[in-house]
């Protein structure tokens, strides 16, 4: 498809893809703020300062324009018109799956499956992978951190198999416990379903030497890449795993799209998740056959422009490189971390030492949902609540947490406005 | 616009700090569960009712600022109520905290609802409603099966 759109003047710090900044470059990632134009938005009278980007993303211009567009101009069904609409949607639509598939360092295009999001994505794997595979005595490892879409679908997948989940344990700070981990995979693990980074509390996994111990014991590996693929560089072939499922929306994308990949030959042994139009080869009413993947788990008509639109958000991901993401992210981790510790009676909850830009805090004798409403008047936009994953809240004996997840755009400013709401928050409970 | 000193009242924040009735009650033979997973609260409430009369009322739980005064207040609230009462007490919190911002609650709802009128600053914040009715769905509950378990979600 088309070049990367990244509109207006921020095309222009979005250039140093070529030479990474170096800690003590100039370079400002925030210029990007211009690129996303809910951003340049006020919330009750105030500039939104948007920190709640763990549960969703801003959509830079570029995605937004790809939407446009493709409604615009090249809206038709795919894999099944011989006119050149239909034939350049196919295209598009394709296009986007290499993009992504490049994006996570895929061994090959095919093995991207389009879905509606990682829920989706993981729920396809427990079903398809899982009720062929799982039998009776089976264990499926599963990290004590997993959002609740990497706990349900397990649960319902073991209750038909007989299989059992093991939950593998993780620390005060939020690491998982990995001597734990090597006790408890055997030759009865058949999955090892762990989130590379947790989005309660930042920890991210050492999810290769995870993959590497799962596979000693004949284990495949799914990777929740939900906080992970928009944050860093990742790749599928490094790591290693069999599986990852990611969302679109959690990576500057639309909503409604994600993907899952999986290696070729674990896909062809699968059956169908959903079944219908454009996963058959041939359909009579005794018997059908399946087209090959990815089409076999893509039935009826998918989100078409929201895989396009999925395209382009990695397109703008990859004009302005991962590493400097990942980079301008840390540095505002830090900031964000010594900021609010600044913050009589505030703890952060999850101090991993690798740790992404996730900090959840609670503050002594005020519940995180007085919180959320009292910097929400501030402008600040942060997350309150259990964050999907009750069992992390259940570890540490709390109901919820505040949460503020960054993303490269947010500024220290951003933070500094956090930090003043909280002061606020501080004074209606004085 | 909403204004955070309607939500968080002095009065609202005394309780939230200092509830009252924060405790089992003695010889309690109503008791239900209330559970808000959205955003974790939890509170279990107990009721003393003699001759339809509610003798004694105490809760225990953990919840916001708003859950916590809201279910403080309601228990002041209703002590010396007859059971009969307590529908009409809980319709008219439940439309005054729910009603349209544009619309004031009458003189003679807020004066029926007496001091339960600090919590009309909840219908600016629709997030919070599900908070400040946790306790009065649990009432509810209560009275309808003397033990049951709610769930504002
Ligand atoms: C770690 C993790 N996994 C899975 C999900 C589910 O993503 P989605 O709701 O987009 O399917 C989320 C979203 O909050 C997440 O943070």
């Amino acid at each position: 498809m088309n070049r990367p759109v990244i509109e207006n003047s921020a095309s222009a710090a979005a250039a140093p893809r070529r030479s990474p900044p170096s800690a003590n470059s100039v370079f400002d990632m925030s210029l990007l703020r211009r690129d996303f134009p809910i951003l340049q938005t006020q919330v009750r009278g105030k500039p939104l300062v948007y920190l709640d980007n763990a549960a969703t993303s801003q959509k830079p211009n570029a995605v937004i324009a790809a939407i446009t567009r493709y409604y615009s101009h090249q809206n038709a069904n795919i894999h099944r018109g011989v006119y050149k609409l239909s034939a350049e949607a196919t295209t598009a639509y394709e296009n986007a799956r290499e993009k992504i598939a490049r994006f996570i360092d895929a061994p090959a295009a095919e093995e991207i499956v389009f879905v509606r999001g990682c829920t989706e994505g993981i729920n396809l794997v427990a079903h398809s992978w899982g009720l062929g595979n799982l039998r009776a005595g089976d264990e499926i490892l599963l990290s004590g951190m997993e959002h609740h879409s990497n706990i349900v679908p397990w649960q319902l997948a073991a209750e038909r198999t007989g299989a059992k989940i093991i939950p593998v344990p993780f620390k005060q700070n939020g690491e998982l416990d990995m001597g734990r981990l090597a006790e408890l995979l055997s030759s009865r693990t058949r999955i090892v379903a762990i989130t590379h980074i947790s989005n309660a509390l930042g920890t991210i996994n050492p999810i290769q030497q995870i993959t590497a111990m799962a596979h000693e014991h004949g284990a495949l590996v799914l990777v929740d890449a939900a906080q992970s693929v928009p944050h860093m560089a990742i790749s599928a072939k490094r790591i290693g795993c069999d599986f990852m499922a990611f969302s679109g929306h959690k990576m500057f994308g639309p909503t409604g799209i994600g993907a899952v990949w999986a290696r070729k030959s674990l896909w062809d042994a699968m059956p169908p998740y959903q079944s219908g139009g454009d996963m058959i080869r041939t359909v009579t009413f005794e018997k059908s056959t399946w087209n090959q993947v990815p089409h076999k788990f893509e039935a009826g008509t998918p989100d078409i422009c929201g895989a396009i639109a999925l395209g382009a958000a990695v397109d703008y991901l990859t004009a302005v490189g991962m590493e400097n993401i990942e980079s301008a992210e840390q540095d505002l981790l830090a900031y964000a971390q010594q900021k609010l510790l600044s913050i009589d009676g505030l703890s952060i909850v999850g101090t991993a030492a690798q740790k992404a830009a996730v900090v959840s805090f609670t503050m002594k004798g005020i519940h995180p949902h007085d919180i959320g409403t009292i910097v929400d008047e501030e402008g600040v936009a942060i997350r309150t609540g259990h964050h999907c994953c009750q069992p992390v809240m259940d570890f540490y004996g709390i109901p919820a947490t505040a949460r503020a997840s960054l993303a490269f755009y947010n500024t220290r400013e951003d933070i500094d406005r956090l930090a003043a709401a909280l002061e606020k928050v501080k004074e209606v409970f004085a | 616009m909403s204004d955070l000193r309607d939500l968080y009242q002095q009065t609202i924040l005394d309780h939230t700090k200092r509830p009252r009735n924060f405790h089992e009650v003695a010889g309690a033979n109503y008791c239900a569960h209330g559970h808000n997973p959205l955003c974790g609260d939890k509170l279990t409430l107990y009721l003393k009712i003699e001759n339809n009369v509610i003798r004694d009322a105490g809760f225990q739980g953990t919840g916001c600022a708003i859950s916590t005064a809201s279910a403080s207040m309601m228990t002041e609230a209703i002590k010396g109520k007859t059971t009969g009462e307590i529908e009409p007490l809980f319709e008219g919190f439940h439309s005054m905290v729910t009603a349209p911002v544009n619309v004031e609650p009458g003189e003679a709802k807020l004066e029926f609802l007496g001091k339960l009128a600090v919590f009309s600053g909840v219908r600016e914040f629709p997030m919070r409603v599900k908070c400040a009715t946790l306790a009065w769905h649990t009432l509810m509950a209560a009275l309808k099966d003397g033990h049951g378990a709610v769930s504002t979600e």
